[in-house]
């Protein structure tokens, strides 16, 4: 998994691995995110997702040894 | 090595280079427009000191390449190169460079525009403002990069 920007502070780190049991989406491995980490609840509503460095909904599948990726409202520019 | 028309990179942007990678391709441009986008030294009424920025680069490079390409359906003769920096930036530096090239002004000002319009919109990434007595990441939108709605009111900007 990939946090990024406040989701990042908030967990700790950056990068995490997590077993979810198969067969598993990005609410999946969400679930078991907020389990260990309620404070990132809060950003369900507002956050992206991508699997691979590809966007993708919650519901989009999840593979062994996927790269998931939740990033909050960005602010480039 | 060429100069890419996308990038995200941590080196510090060079516009000048960007100007002349685009102008190598065609001598039909009539117009060239530039936007640095920099880190200016106060925000919401606070002091800034320096801005940290922070990208998920493979999928930031291909929402970049998404723009060049989205010029390129709506403005069919002008041309966009996109770089955007990532790591610590002072204040006057630049954090994005956008060049538009066209035979005419009107759409190279237009494409300029949009594109900066879409980078706040949907690149994934992040800036972290350390002011005068602490820090904030700042956190702006949250648009599907797919999103219809958000071209259009990019491109309404864009138009004036």
């Amino acid at each position: 998994m990939r946090l990024f920007a406040r989701l990042h502070d908030l967990a700790g780190a950056g990068e995490l691995t997590r077993d979810v049991s198969e067969p598993a989406t990005v609410a999946t491995v969400w679930s078991a995110l907020v389990n260990d980490c309620p404070a990132l609840a809060a950003y369900e509503p507002s956050m992206s997702v991508a699997v691979n460095a590809e966007y993708a909904r919650m519901h989009a599948a999840v593979q062994e040894g996927d790269e998931v990726a939740f990033m909050p409202p960005v602010s480039g520019g | 090595m060429p100069v890419p028309f996308v990038a995200v990179t941590p080196a510090p942007l060079d516009a000048t280079a960007l100007v002349a990678a685009l102008s190598e391709c065609g001598s039909r441009d009539g117009a060239v427009i530039t936007f640095l986008g920099l880190v200016r030294n106060h925000n919401l009424g606070r002091a800034v000191r320096f801005l940290e920025y922070e990208a998920y680069e493979p999928l930031a490079v291909r929402a970049l390449e998404q723009i060049v390409r989205e010029v390129g359906d709506t403005w069919a003769e002008t041309r966009l190169a996109l770089h955007h920096r990532t790591g610590r930036l002072e204040i006057g530096e630049a954090s994005v460079v956008i060049v538009a090239a066209s035979p005419h002004r009107a759409d190279a000002f237009a494409a300029c525009r949009y594109a900066i319009e879409r980078v706040k919109q949907m690149v994934p990434v992040w800036k972290r403002e350390h002011f005068e007595g602490g820090d904030v990441w700042l956190e702006g939108a949250t648009v599907p990069a797919d999103d219809a709605e958000a071209r259009a009111t990019a491109r309404r900007i864009a138009c004036g």
